[in-house]
């Protein structure tokens, strides 16, 4: 992987073959190796992960400036038995469903890759439309951005993850669109290793999440 | 010689129509626009700066109608000059030599790589924007809370909202460059580049990409909380409203204290390119310099609460200590400047002249910051012109110093034609007299207990210093003239450049001047951290 790449090969491309794409960026010619895009995706999931030990960060700062936590007004208003756990079940569901997805494109097998990942698109999409209706209930009880560091921690956490998961509804369905268009096969398919990359670390941010703002005593 | 054996031909001209340029994903042509995008927003925030520098001049209000304004213009200053010229700079010249000194076609990501671009002008339009929607930014570049909090005697108005969204769009630009940079210098080296033989300029890039990486998110964040507070009634950094002023603290230093060393680790590798070509030797000590640079990456992460040291929250002997210690790699890095030029063949072109000029300023600006993590100076000093006249050693001193020996020395590379020799050193002359001018009375007023920030001054003793940092001000922004006409003269007629008229030993200088779009038709035998020197010499080196 060190030493290698395929500089070499561009010799003889002319400038028109070079300037619009450039040859070397199709990462299935790196000999060896982890792929261009799969290491930019680990990458960008690395700056995820910082942008959300920044918020993290800030959680607890705020929530171990304030006692009791949550404030005697919300106790109880973040119940991990109601609605919030079927959506986390249906979330981490999704993660299996995606790496199924993934498992299958590996060995070629396109009709089980396009039925799980479908799959995945629409329990993203439930997750996301579950969590909408649990903000209006929640709004209903009083529980608001503006209703104290409580209230601003909650929906700045689980608004920027519902951001993110929205973001990977997108990638899915844009797999999903080229899934239907005849592309991915057991060797070209790096589009949906990148976007399962991304949603597993989706889900894993709301495990932490759940852990953290339902169950954290 | 035997280098233009290997180079293609026929070189290409970068006569390309506009939109080819706007449209293009070559990381040459972008690298040629991140730097013009970069110098424009200099010359911005050189006027703004200006405009400071003249309303300090005396004691009393002249130059502004009111401090609010002067808030605006300080505010501005930094934020153009940090976010939109000495990081994009660097990133700029990354962009153009990175590939070419790996032996790669392109950067990974072509059109990823646009985007990082364009992202700068639009983020730069909407920061300067404000001043014509009620005022721009005036908390500081740092934008403490709750003066940067939508409150009276905070910043009311669209401002600081614009000031937020723009930086979070630089930030992602620079996010995505460094994801960019990263997969670069590990997937597309040439055969034979292997991480030990790449140019010590492509280190510091990696290593600044990893800062950037792990960084900037974090910034974001607390960007998104602070706009979150200002707009959707949050209660994050607001102590009347039960958040945390030092918590934001936290947040933006432990960003803003490694972009410290985004904003000098690349101009340090384009000074260890710089100083071993004009003293015909390697560099000394170069793997003592990857780790010094590894080093400093590292504990760049373990000293940002040192700016905090006066809030009394954060623990003061780690920081200190921590702080002390970053300076030992730093050091290791001027014992390798120094032997590298020690007994060598030295000359004194115009790229070497700005080198040893970083060399020396930046000396200053270490040594006075160092000076700083005492805790017990510190509390003397903090938020005084000392602060002050020690950042503005290291990044003007340091960082501009820096991309000037850059622009100079691979401008022939760029646009096949020299720069002029006698016009860069008039400039090197008027901006390093200038510089000095400008900064270093800025101690001396700082020990006196000038504080930073203020636009009036009822102290008769600090007067005449002031004045003559505003003329020293003035005579920076008339170096930059020599430059200016230097570059559209030399573009037109310059010395026609070759391949190679440094006799450098980098990748870059195997192809032509400047070169083709594909960057290589051919490239030398890999053997050792010097590729050229070793061809031309007809043998292979370690």
């Amino acid at each position: 992987m060190t030493a290698d790449s395929h500089a070499l090969t561009t010799t003889g491309h002319g400038p028109a073959a070079g300037a619009d794409h450039g040859p070397a960026t199709a990462g299935h010619e790196s000999r060896g190796g982890i792929s261009n895009p799969i290491l930019g995706m680990l990458l960008f999931i690395t700056s995820e992960v910082m942008f959300f030990a920044g918020l993290f960060g800030a959680y607890f700062s705020t929530r171990a400036a304030h006692s009791p936590w949550p404030p005697d007004k919300f106790a109880g208003t973040l119940n991990p038995l109601g609605l919030i756990l079927i959506a986390t079940i249906i979330l981490v569901i999704s993660s299996v469903t995606c790496q199924l997805a993934v498992n299958a494109i590996r060995r070629g097998d396109r009709k089980a890759f396009m039925r799980n990942i479908t799959v995945t698109f629409i329990l993203g999409i439930v997750f996301l439309i579950m969590q909408m209706y649990d903000y209006s209930v929640l709004f209903g009880e009083g529980l608001t951005m503006d209703a104290g560091p409580f209230g601003t921690t909650y929906f700045t956490l689980t608004g920027f993850h519902g951001a993110h998961v929205f973001g990977g509804v997108i990638m899915l369905g844009v797999v999903l669109y080229r899934g239907t268009a005849g592309q991915f096969s057991a060797r070209h398919h790096d589009a949906v290793e990148a976007a399962s990359l991304y949603w597993h670390f989706v889900d894993v941010v709301w495990i932490i999440l759940f852990s953290v703002l339902y169950l954290l005593p | 010689m035997a280098t233009t054996t290997i180079a293609p031909a026929t070189a290409s001209t970068y006569r390309g129509g506009l939109y080819e340029w706007l449209t293009t994903t070559d990381h040459k042509k972008i690298g040629i626009m991140y730097i013009i995008s970069s110098f424009i927003f200099f010359l911005i925030g050189g006027l703004l700066a200006l405009g400071v520098r003249t309303e300090l001049a005396q004691p009393g209000l002249q130059f502004v109608s009111n401090e609010g304004i002067y808030n605006q213009l300080f505010t501005m200053h930094a934020t153009v000059m940090i976010f939109l010229f000495v990081i994009p700079m660097l990133a700029g010249f990354g962009n153009y030599v990175v590939p070419l000194m790996i032996g790669a076609p392109d950067m990974a990501f072509p059109r990823i790589n646009a985007l990082s671009l364009w992202l700068l002008p639009l983020g730069g339009i909407l920061l300067l924007s404000s001043f014509l929607l009620g005022g721009g930014a005036q908390a500081g570049w740092t934008s403490y809370p709750p003066l940067s909090e939508d409150r009276p005697l905070g910043s009311t108005g669209y401002g600081q909202d614009l000031w937020i969204v723009s930086l979070i769009l630089i930030g992602t630009s620079s996010i995505l460059g460094s994801i960019n940079f990263l997969v670069t210098i590990f997937k597309m080296r040439a055969p034979g580049m292997t991480l030990f033989r790449m140019p010590i300029l492509v280190w510091t890039v990696l290593v600044t990409s990893v800062l950037v990486l792990m960084a900037t998110p974090v910034i974001t964040s607390a960007l998104m909380m602070l706009f979150i507070d200002r707009n959707y009634g949050g209660h994050f950094f607001d102590p009347a409203t039960g958040g945390s002023a030092v918590l934001y603290q936290n947040i933006f230093w432990f960003y803003s204290h490694p972009a410290v060393y985004v904003m000098i680790l690349p101009a340090m590798g384009m000074i260890s390119e710089i100083l071993p070509v004009f003293s015909r030797k390697p560099l000394f000590g170069y793997k003592a310099f990857i780790f010094a640079t590894a080093a400093i990456g590292a504990l760049g992460f373990s000293v940002w609460a040192h700016h905090m040291f006066t809030t009394g929250a954060v623990f003061l002997p780690f920081f200190s200590l921590m702080t002390f210690l970053i300076a030992v790699p730093t050091g290791v890095k001027f014992f390798n400047w120094i032997s590298t030029m020690w007994r060598g063949q030295l000359t004194f072109s115009t790229p070497m002249i700005f080198a040893l000029g970083f060399l020396t300023m930046f000396l200053i600006g270490g040594i006075n910051g160092a000076f700083s993590a005492s805790v017990p100076v510190d509390f003397a000093l903090h938020d005084t012109y000392w602060v002050v006249a020690h950042l503005h050693y290291v990044l003007f001193g340091g960082s501009v110093m820096g991309v000037f020996a850059g622009l100079y020395y691979w401008f022939p590379k760029m646009f096949g034609r020299m720069l002029d020799e006698t016009l860069g050193k008039v400039q090197f002359i008027i901006m390093f007299i200038g510089l000095n001018l400008t900064f270093f009375p800025m101690h001396m007023v700082g020990l006196a207990g000038m504080p930073r920030r203020i636009a009036d001054y009822a102290n008769s003793g600090w007067t005449d210093l002031n004045l003559l940092a505003t003329i020293g001000s003035f005579t920076i922004a008339v170096s930059m003239l020599p430059f200016i006409w230097n570059v559209f003269v030399s573009l037109r007629s310059g010395k026609i450049a070759g391949d190679n008229p440094w006799e450098a030993n980098t990748l870059e200088w195997a192809t032509s001047s400047p070169p083709p779009p594909y960057n290589f038709d051919h490239l030398p035998e890999i053997r050792s951290e010097r590729p050229l020197f070793d061809l031309r010499h007809g043998k292979t080196g370690h």
